[in-house]
């Protein structure tokens, strides 16, 4: 055992951790924008959007963790899915700087209020969609030959991407809706419970499909699930899964329990990103790039590691801190003040 | 075009358009810091006035600098692949470090800054501000760390092509950092005074808000004339490093083609039109000696001349030669304005001077300006080079992108950034059209869980107080 081999296991875990934190954090955000169209009134919208206002920065502060920490400790990783997934990366990034900007914007604008209201709520949708799309185009895996990509600009279009683009709409859309239950009351959390239950069941839908899909993708990333045994231990994984998704349909209509229904979906997502991890694992970029192969230098992922003791503990307190500035239920009339 | 060039247009746009919000951001940060500081110790409510103010402007600048900023930690992958992979292992823990220590500090205080002000006591929202001030700090550390290593790299050792960490205390403080951060960080100050006393000489133009812009006036004349001097003196410094370590880019700078006659000394070019191919400057309006004494200290000194190395070797020269000329001449310019300013302030015609006060107005964008023209003589003066003397621009883009693939891009990013910073300047100068107006004491604004939006209440709605009247909370 070197540090040359187990550097980058420890790296697939931090790497793996961010995207998770960024996908949980960020999702419920893009979630409310994506339920945005079903705000009532541009009131409504403000009360939707002054629930994650002081918070939404961070959490979109993951993503750039995810990129920064793909290049340092898997640099070729990072190389070969950015440029390779160029078009669908375009548009996640326009998408973000849309609903981004939303949130500075839309409360400064007077005639052109909804507009900002409509760029939050499509910026959203496409984020989902594009990261959607890239998620699938990886676990498609990117065919090399010596180090080469085989396939051209559109590469990562296919019917198996496009699903698991529109899935990832609707999984944020849950993430967003049960988040609304928390921090609001009455109509609005009315409004946030009605669209949940019919939300689980579309998600449940669209996990099922695409694990149902995954054994018959060319990468096979699914083939150690079924090889060698390895079904009757990782069969937990989606047996609690299961579970989970009838425990959150239960919670979605019961009054008093706020907090259970998001804190069920954030479980729900931690199953199926665990579920997609043991999955693509040993691989970083599915059929041939092990984490070995794209793996920088011990010396780089030390000095990083070592930061990464210290500051991500630090950095999870202080989030914690804010959330816990910012909690409680948020009322309607905020920002009118 | 091919994916090379238009790539290399694509950075150039994203990297101007993004550099702009943070240089801002990096002194507003530091001067709402010592606003607060000021409210706190005094409790004089025109000081809380005023923070609010910037604390509006703060939160739009930064919210798109965070947008840009996302697709520059994207771009390096997209469109330069190849020097990813080749030096990710040092670029990469750099920008790691930057995200680590600074973009979540900023981020999560950002949001008790701009919403907690009822939520948590008085000081700890002033820690809050610190918090942010701090981190824009770290971040430029970080950055411009990453981007001096590639102009003037150590610490690496070469292995099949890529750059492996070998000292990381010689990357991280590498020959061009200590020069390189000094510069930015007081160009970004000098940028982020500039608006605030042209803003301030602007409301006593027209008379509005007299108290707070006098104060904010004199705060920038005195910062001015401490920091321009100091910047001029780094420049200095920067300059001679640039000679050690990067000489074609000084003789870009210089427009310095070939060696005089022994003994002659280095004249100084103030004008001339580079020829590339003529290896000469049109029009040249020259000093003799002059060049010898700010670029060597001495009277015969002489830089290397652009013709000392092949041509596949040398910068573009005549973008590097102007670039740096519209920023020296800012420099003079913000120079003399300040000198002029303390001046006037000793003979008691601050406030009302015209030439001082149209002075300051006009000189609102020129932090912005001379800073984008120094960051264009750094990239544009280290061309051919990504990572200087080592890797090529050329060798360095992504093998697996198309031109078509390029061009789309770039035309969505210069729609987009036109639309989004089109509107974003625009809710600015609103902003600034409001001017400083009275807040209302902590203990009446609004409920018990309003999380205090000081930026987007509606009775403030940016457009309806023009006039820039005080009392416009209704």
């Amino acid at each position: 055992m070197t540090l040359a081999t187990v550097l980058p296991v420890l790296w697939f875990g931090v790497i793996g951790f961010g995207v998770l934190m960024y996908v949980l954090l960020d999702g419920f955000v893009l979630g409310i924008g994506i339920l945005a169209p079903f705000a009532e009134d541009e009131h409504q919208l403000d009360h939707m959007m002054n629930t994650a206002a002081p918070i939404w920065d961070g959490n979109e502060t993951w993503l750039v963790l995810g990129g920064a920490g793909l290049l340092a400790a898997f640099p070729k990783a990072y190389a070969l899915l950015l440029s390779t997934l160029y078009l669908p990366v375009l548009l996640m990034l326009v998408a973000l700087i849309f609903r981004g900007v939303a949130f500075e914007f839309r409360f400064k604008a007077t005639r052109a209020k909804p507009a900002w209201g409509a760029a939050f709520a499509l910026g959203s949708m496409f984020t989902a969609f594009a990261q959607g799309v890239i998620l699938g185009a990886l676990v498609e895996g990117m065919p090399l030959n010596g180090g080469k990509y085989l396939h051209g600009t559109f590469g990562w279009f296919s019917p198996f991407s496009m699903l698991t683009g529109i899935a990832l709409v609707f999984g944020y859309a849950l993430l967003g809706s049960t988040w609304l239950i928390l921090k609001t009351e009455q109509r609005m959390q009315l409004i946030a419970r009605t669209l949940t239950r019919p939300l689980v069941l579309v998600v449940v839908a669209f996990m099922g499909l695409v694990s149902a899909w995954l054994p018959f993708l060319d990468s096979r990333i699914m083939a150690r699930w079924f090889e060698g045994g390895h079904f009757w231990w990782l069969a937990p994984v989606p047996l609690l899964a299961l579970a989970n998704a009838f425990a959150l349909w239960r919670a979605a209509m019961r009054e008093g329990r706020d907090a259970a229904p998001f804190i069920l979906t954030l479980s729900f997502f931690v199953l199926g990103f665990v579920g997609l991890v043991l999955g693509i694992w040993p691989n970083i970029i599915p059929p041939t790039m092990s984490i070995w192969d794209a793996a920088s230098a011990p010396s780089s992922q030390l000095f990083l590691g070592v930061g990464i003791v210290f500051l991500l503990p630090a950095i999870l307190g202080y989030t914690y801190w804010s959330y816990r500035v910012f909690s409680g239920k948020v009322a309607s009339d905020s920002g009118y003040h | 075009m091919d994916a090379l060039l238009l790539s290399r247009i694509q950075f150039g746009f994203v990297i101007s358009f993004h550099i702009l919000f943070p240089a801002f951001t990096i002194g507003l940060a530091s001067w709402l810091a010592f606003v607060e500081w000021r409210w706190l110790r005094t409790r004089d409510d025109l000081w809380r006035d005023v923070y609010f103010f910037w604390l509006k402007i703060f939160a739009v600048s930064f919210g798109m600098g965070v947008v840009s900023g996302i697709v520059m930690s994207f771009q390096f992958g997209t469109n330069w692949a190849v020097l990813s992979e080749r030096a990710g292992n040092i670029l990469g823990p750099l920008l790691s470090y930057e995200v680590l220590t600074a973009f979540f500090l900023e981020a999560t205080f950002l949001g008790v800054m701009l919403f907690g002000w009822k939520r948590v006591s008085d000081g700890l929202h002033f820690f809050a501000t610190c918090m942010v001030a701090l981190g824009t700090l770290i971040s430029t550390f970080w950055i411009i760390s990453a981007n001096s290593w590639m102009q003037t790299p150590q610490g690496y050792t070469l292995v099949n092509g890529i750059f492996e960490p070998a000292s990381w205390w010689a990357i991280v403080f590498n020959p061009s950092f200590p020069y390189r951060l000094a510069h930015m960080v007081l160009a970004a100050f000098i940028t982020t005074c500039f608006v605030v006393g042209g803003a301030s000489a602007w409301y006593l133009r027209r008379g509005v808000h007299v108290e707070a812009a006098t104060r904010m006036l004199k705060l920038a004349v005195a910062f001015a004339a401490i920091t321009v001097p100091l910047q001029i003196a780094v420049g200095d410094a920067h300059g001679l490093e640039v000679g050690k370590y990067q000489p074609t880019k000084l003789a870009a700078i210089e427009g310095h083609w070939r060696d005089e006659g022994a003994g002659d000394g280095m004249p100084l070019v103030l004008f001339g039109v580079p020829d590339q191919l003529q290896e000469r400057n049109a029009y040249e309006v020259a000093v003799p000696r002059l060049g010898s004494v700010i670029l060597t200290h001495s009277w015969n000194g002489s830089v290397r001349p652009l013709t000392a190395v092949p041509a596949s070797e040398r910068p573009p020269v005549a973008p590097v030669f102007y670039a740096f000329r519209v920023m020296v001449g800012l420099g003079v310019l913000m120079l003399v304005l300040s000198f002029a300013s303390l001046w006037a302030w000793r003979r008691g015609t601050l406030g009302h001077s015209r030439w001082v006060l149209r002075g300051w107005n006009w000189m609102i964008p020129s932090g912005f300006v001379a800073l984008l023209s120094g960051w264009y003589v750094n990239e544009i003066g280290r061309q051919p080079y990504v990572v200087y003397g080592l890797l090529r621009t050329s060798d360095a883009v992504s093998p697996n992108i198309t031109a078509a693939a390029v061009w789309s891009s770039l035309i969505v990013y210069a729609v987009v950034y036109a639309i989004i910073f089109g509107s974003g300047i625009w809710y600015i100068l609103k902003l600034f059209r409001v001017g400083p107006v009275r807040q209302p004491p902590k203990d009446t604004q609004g409920g018990e869980k309003t999380p205090a939006r000081p930026l987007s209440m509606p009775d403030e709605h940016v457009d309806t107080h023009a006039d820039g009247t005080q009392g416009a909370r209704a």
